[in-house]
């Protein structure tokens, strides 16, 4: 599981908002198997982002999920991908803040039965600048 | 006097047979026997109530089991499916997690996931839901002015579920003849059940 990232922060308001790009390689499984046994309808992947601020001990902020079905592919190979929702902070935490913790979690929908979550080994820290980008290059 | 017994044919036709019998049945009980019968009723309804306390103990939630109403959260859950939750207190709130919630002041919970959380040291946690299904976040559905979820809102979080089985709850609802109907049946199937 491999995370690449470069990002910028740029103030929205009053909080802080941060821009994420990233590539994503996993392959998704269950021990040694395949994740999508009989039982499994579908996996609700997402990329979380957690991290401290001054305001608050723990942040967690989605920053992309996708659908995957049964019968979809389980390798995940994607490039150059945005974050679907903003990355707001709850304040001006992000700026200079050093420690991001990105991660790849997924929710097991099952056709009946237990929603467990799954959070995937191999998570990748960014970094976020100390200054402020003030053009809009998204 | 026998008070049980073969059933004897007495007196009625072949056509409505069963239903004559019922009645008949009916009659012939004694006050005693009817008592026995209510208490029967009684007990059966007390334990399903039972049980169901026992559930929100157990879980914690006060809605351990929730039918799905709307399609917001498909394709993972579709209307009638129905959910089950736990509500320990000790279970921190994270991203990712699907969430049963009351907004304040309306009574009808709402199933979705939870996409941002900020929690404090103090433990005091905000956080925003939103349909899977749905192209934007859940704000539109909070209290005017409410930007965050708090603990209080939670009823619980779902941790199974099980698909179209909670179609027969929303049918009643939305039909409640369907429902009198079933109800009359049921009440006169225990009423009138004889133990031979």
């Amino acid at each position: 599981l491999r995370k690449n990232v470069e990002d910028f922060t740029g103030p929205r308001e009053r909080s802080d908002l941060g821009f994420v790009t990233f590539d994503i390689t996993a392959d998704i499984l269950n021990g040694k198997m395949s994740i999508f046994d009989w039982n499994v309808k579908q996996l609700f992947l997402y990329l979380s982002a957690e991290y401290s601020t001054k305001n608050n001990a723990l942040n967690q902020v989605v920053l992309w999920d996708k659908i995957m079905l049964r019968g979809d592919n389980p390798r995940l190979s994607l490039k150059d991908m945005k974050s679907k929702y903003f990355f707001f902070d709850d304040g001006n935490g992000l700026k200079g803040n050093r420690n991001i913790t990105l991660t790849l979690s997924w929710n097991v929908v099952p056709n009946a039965g237990i929603l467990p979550l799954v959070t995937g080994s191999g998570h990748v820290s960014v970094p976020f600048p100390d200054t402020y980008e003030t053009t809009k290059s998204y | 006097r026998a008070l049980r017994g073969g059933r004897s044919s007495g007196g009625a036709g072949s056509g409505g047979g069963a239903a004559m019998d019922l009645f008949g049945d009916l009659r012939r009980m004694n006050k005693r026997q009817l008592y026995y019968q209510v208490l029967n009723f009684a007990m059966i309804v007390s334990s399903a109530l039972m049980i169901w306390k026992g559930l929100i103990v157990v879980t914690g939630s006060e809605s351990p089991i929730v039918v799905v109403l709307s399609g917001s959260m498909e394709p993972a859950f579709h209307r009638g499916d129905l959910l089950f939750l736990t509500n320990f207190h000790d279970d921190p709130i994270r991203a990712g997690e699907i969430v049963v919630f009351k907004v304040e002041g309306r009574d009808i919970p709402i199933v979705h996931r939870v996409i941002k959380v900020h929690e404090k040291g103090n433990g005091n946690i905000k956080f925003l839901t939103k349909g899977d299904n749905n192209e934007v976040d859940d704000r539109g559905l909070y209290k005017e002015g409410q930007n965050w979820l708090e603990k209080k809102d939670v009823v619980g979080r779902a941790r199974g579920f099980l698909p179209y089985v909670g179609m027969v709850t929303i049918i009643m609802n939305d039909y409640p003849k369907f429902k009198y109907a079933l109800l009359a049946v049921m009440g006169a199937y225990v009423l009138l059940k004889r133990e031979s």
